[in-house]
């Protein structure tokens, strides 16, 4: 039931507390965090900064502007409607496709434009914002999911996760959605979580509720074979977030679009500490490895020297003998 | 970036916060816990006199802090006069006046000491030789062979004194001695014949406590004084020392009491002792009102009784602290459990659990209707707030029809609290599920339970009202507990299948 804090710290596991001081608090200036915590701004930075995000189709910020949606959503067969400050996935409305004036989402269920109207109006008037305050509803484009990972996920799209440490992308993990998690890439709702190689986008580890498991409980699909396609494209997109918002410890979230590759689906300044559960390792040695290295290099270096020193072999070939836990530096 | 100024502040703080505690334990003997009893002595002056017809003026020592003894509270009953305490170098007095008196009259001064073994004296100036010391004769070769006599037998101050005491006393009294008695008091002659061999010495007056006596007077006492130090000699025997029931009611060398205007005057000493807790007579304690002695008690009662309400937020705030950071519970609203345990102090532990559990349970059937109506967040809440008020109310109506007293207590609670406390559930429960709900509301009431017993716990109720320095030593606490990067206790469980394979 109980492990011990030594235990912890030979696996280098990085607790709640220490998190909260000696990274986010020592990197991560609050006068920045309005630039991660509205989707909005953030989408507009990715698009100065030539990092790819969900094509914007419009945005809502008045209940007059409400009235305006049916002349936005012409010609958009599928599109997403989101909170600008929601967190955690809430708010967000997914329309897959429209038809004879009908909506519908992916479970099948139809909306009319009324509905829509009342879901942006309730956005505006914050009920998904953190603390209630008044929100901006923003439309984008829907992703087109890449199949090749279909197989790995039930119903909603699985988002990457990587962990960026002062510009140098530390670790990674996919979120697969399950049934018990309705839908949603939350890993404490059911989720799959998978650890991701920083070498190689490889799958090496999985979990659900904290427990490792090696296929998709709703698909049955085994992980093992999970590749990430475009894995450098999407570490450097990552490891560039660093320039665009100047945070040293930040949590990036990205998703993988048939045609248009990796894009930035958004940015979170108090990244959660579940990676480290997918990746059976703590995120210390890492942290401490890239605290060691000097400012001033470029995204590139940056991933080539992440690739380089975090690589890891895949846990889940039971044939192959099971490795420790690099411990690098 | 240093971290030396942040530990240089803790250490400060502790330092601070400790030497205030210590200096309010030591010097006002304040105790640690609040069950100790104290023994107080109440002592009463009766002072008589046959006014004439005109203006009366009464001018009495009194007693002031000193070794052995604290002075707690003073009170007078004299109707008619006019009354003022003065302090100057005569020491305390009191002073009574009145423009016009006549027959007997009494005036009443009641004291109330606390027994406090470690209180001090202030420091105490020698009175000025008198140097000018005249002698009759043939006084003057009996004065000049006693002193003689004892200066040859004795090494100081202290051991001349005692000497010549002694010669004075019943086996040794010599002829010299014999004569000089004739002559003179005792008390004033061995000041003086101690005065003329360059030792500065006074008469005090002290009184003898003895439970229960009544028409005591006081006895005459010779204060010795050598260099700095000094000693009280008993004049008939030549005893030294001061026996732990004296109380020294005049130190000043001066008269006990001046009456003009009125004849026959005297003063007489009734007394008596009781325990009472320590508490209680802390509380009693006349309040210096210096910086170092900076109390609490020197706000008027109803304030006080507020203050140790709110010198207690500090204590749940650290459980709250300690829960969340070195255990990691998860509470609906950080401080909300503080708040329900200050409610819990007033309802008593069990009718306030009920209580809650009642009005929040409700709450969140009638708040789960509102979320159908689609309101704004503000005007949501306040809907809230006003059926948590109307549940309250029909609580209270009807446990009181009842026959539940304890029921009424209820109002006690936060109102806009429970009302956030609703919200934020509800909200959870829409958007988490009822397991969370119940972690983070079980989480909230363990951490009100807990700091309910904290709070409510006499000792450190008693510890947090009287040593205010504890609250700088709680600033240091949770400055540091704000700095630990450790793990929590929950964290050894979430991430235990980590260290598995």
């Amino acid at each position: 039931m109980w492990t011990t804090p030594e235990k912890l710290r030979t696996k280098g596991i990085i607790g709640m507390n220490r998190r909260n001081i000696r990274y986010i608090g020592r990197y991560n200036s609050r006068r920045l965090y309005p630039l991660v915590d509205d989707k909005l701004k953030t989408k507009l930075l990715a698009q100065e900064h030539g990092i790819t995000t969900p094509a914007l189709i419009g945005t809502v910020t008045t209940q007059f502007g409400v009235k305006q949606l049916r002349t936005m959503l012409e010609g958009h067969h599928g599109f997403v409607i989101k909170p600008a400050k929601g967190s955690g996935g809430k708010g967000i409305l997914v329309i897959e496709h429209s038809a004879d004036g009908l909506y519908v989402k992916p479970s099948g269920a139809q909306l009319r434009l009324e509905d829509i109207e009342r879901h942006v109006s309730n956005i505006l008037s914050g009920l998904y914002s953190l603390g209630g305050s008044p929100d901006v509803a923003v439309v984008e484009a829907l992703i087109n999911f890449d199949e090749s990972l279909s197989e790995y996920t039930y119903e909603g799209v699985p988002d990457i996760r990587v962990i960026v440490f002062r510009g140098f992308p530390v670790m990674a993990m996919m979120r697969l959605s399950t049934a018990a998690s309705d839908g949603k890439a939350n890993l404490h709702q059911g989720a799959v979580g998978v650890g991701l190689d920083i070498a190689s986008g490889t799958a090496i580890r999985s979990v659900q509720f904290d427990r490792t498991r090696h296929d998709h409980p709703d698909t049955g699909h085994e992980l093992v074979s999970l590749r990430i396609p475009g894995w450098r494209t999407l570490l450097l997109m990552a490891a560039g977030c660093y320039e665009m918002t100047g945070l040293g410890y930040l949590g990036t979230d990205m998703v993988l679009d048939r045609d248009l590759g990796p894009m930035l689906l958004e940015l979170n300044a108090r990244p959660g500490l579940a990676i480290q559960m997918a990746n059976g390792e703590g995120l210390r040695p890492r942290l401490d490895l890239i605290e060691r290295q000097p400012e001033g290099s470029t995204p590139e270096q940056r991933v080539a020297f992440a690739q380089q020193h975090f690589a890891r072999q895949s846990e889940l070939r039971e044939t192959e003998p099971e490795l420790p836990a690099v411990a690098v530096g | 970036m240093s971290r030396l100024p942040f530990y240089l502040i803790v250490g400060l703080l502790l330092v601070v916060g400790i030497a205030m505690s210590l200096h309010r334990h030591v010097q006002l003997e304040v105790p640690w816990t609040p069950g100790e009893q104290r023994q107080v002595w109440e002592v009463e002056a009766q002072v008589n006199f046959n006014a004439q017809n005109g203006p009366v003026k009464v001018d009495m020592a009194l007693p002031a802090n000193q070794q052995g003894f604290r002075l707690l509270t003073e009170n007078t009953a004299s109707p008619g006069f006019g009354l003022a305490f003065l302090e100057d170098e005569r020491g305390r007095r009191a002073q009574w006046s009145i423009r016009e008196a006549a027959g007997d009259q009494q005036l009443y001064y009641t004291a109330q000491l606390l027994v406090a073994p470690g209180a001090r004296a202030p420091e105490v100036e020698p009175p000025p030789l008198q140097r000018d010391i005249v002698w009759e004769r043939p006084y003057d070769t009996a004065a000049a062979q006693v002193i003689e006599r004892a200066w040859g037998r004795s090494a100081d101050a202290f051991t001349f004194a005692r000497e010549l005491i002694r010669d004075f006393g019943d086996e040794r009294q010599g002829e010299n001695a014999r004569l000089l008695l004739t002559q003179f008091e005792r008390s004033p002659l061995l000041v003086r014949l101690l005065n003329q061999a360059g030792v500065p010495a006074r008469e005090v007056s002290g009184l003898m406590l003895e439970d229960g006596r009544r028409r005591q007077s006081l006895t005459s006492w010779v204060q010795v004084f050598d260099e700095e130090e000094w000693a009280l000699f008993n004049p008939a025997t030549g005893e030294q020392g001061r026996p732990d029931n004296l109380l020294l009611w005049e130190s000043a060398g001066q008269a006990v009491l001046e009456v003009q205007g009125a004849t026959n005057s005297r003063v007489t000493f009734s007394m008596l002792t009781h325990n009472q807790p320590a508490a209680a007579a802390v509380r009693n304690q006349l309040a210096d009102d210096t910086l170092l002695n900076f109390s609490i008690h020197s706000l008027p009662l109803e304030e006080q009784a507020l203050f140790q309400t709110i010198l207690l937020i500090p204590i749940g705030a650290l459980v709250v602290v300690i829960l969340r950071v070195l255990v990691g519970i998860k509470t609906s609203g950080t401080f909300m459990p503080v708040l329900i345990a200050l409610a819990f102090i007033q309802t008593t532990l069990i009718t306030g659990l009920v209580g809650f559990l009642l009005v929040v349970a409700v709450g969140l059937v009638i708040r789960s209707y509102l979320s159908y109506l689609n309101l704004l967040l503000v005007a949501r809440v306040t809907a809230v707030i006003i059926t948590v008020i109307a549940i309250i109310s029909l609580f209270s109506v009807l446990s009181y029809r009842f026959g539940l007293n304890a029921g009424l207590t209820i109002t006690f609670f936060p109102m806009i609290i429970l009302s956030w406390t609703i919200e934020r559930m509800s909200i959870l429960w829409e958007e988490e599920g009822p397991k969370e709900v119940l972690i983070q509301g079980g989480g909230s009431l363990l951490t009100a339970v807990l700091a309910y017993l904290a709070m409510n716990n006499p000792w450190i109720r008693h510890i947090t009202f009287n040593f205010l320095g504890v609250q700088l030593i709680l600033m240091a606490l949770i400055l540091l507990l704000g700095n630990y990067t450790g793990y929590r206790l929950l964290e050894l469980r979430r991430f235990k299948p980590v260290t598995e394979d």
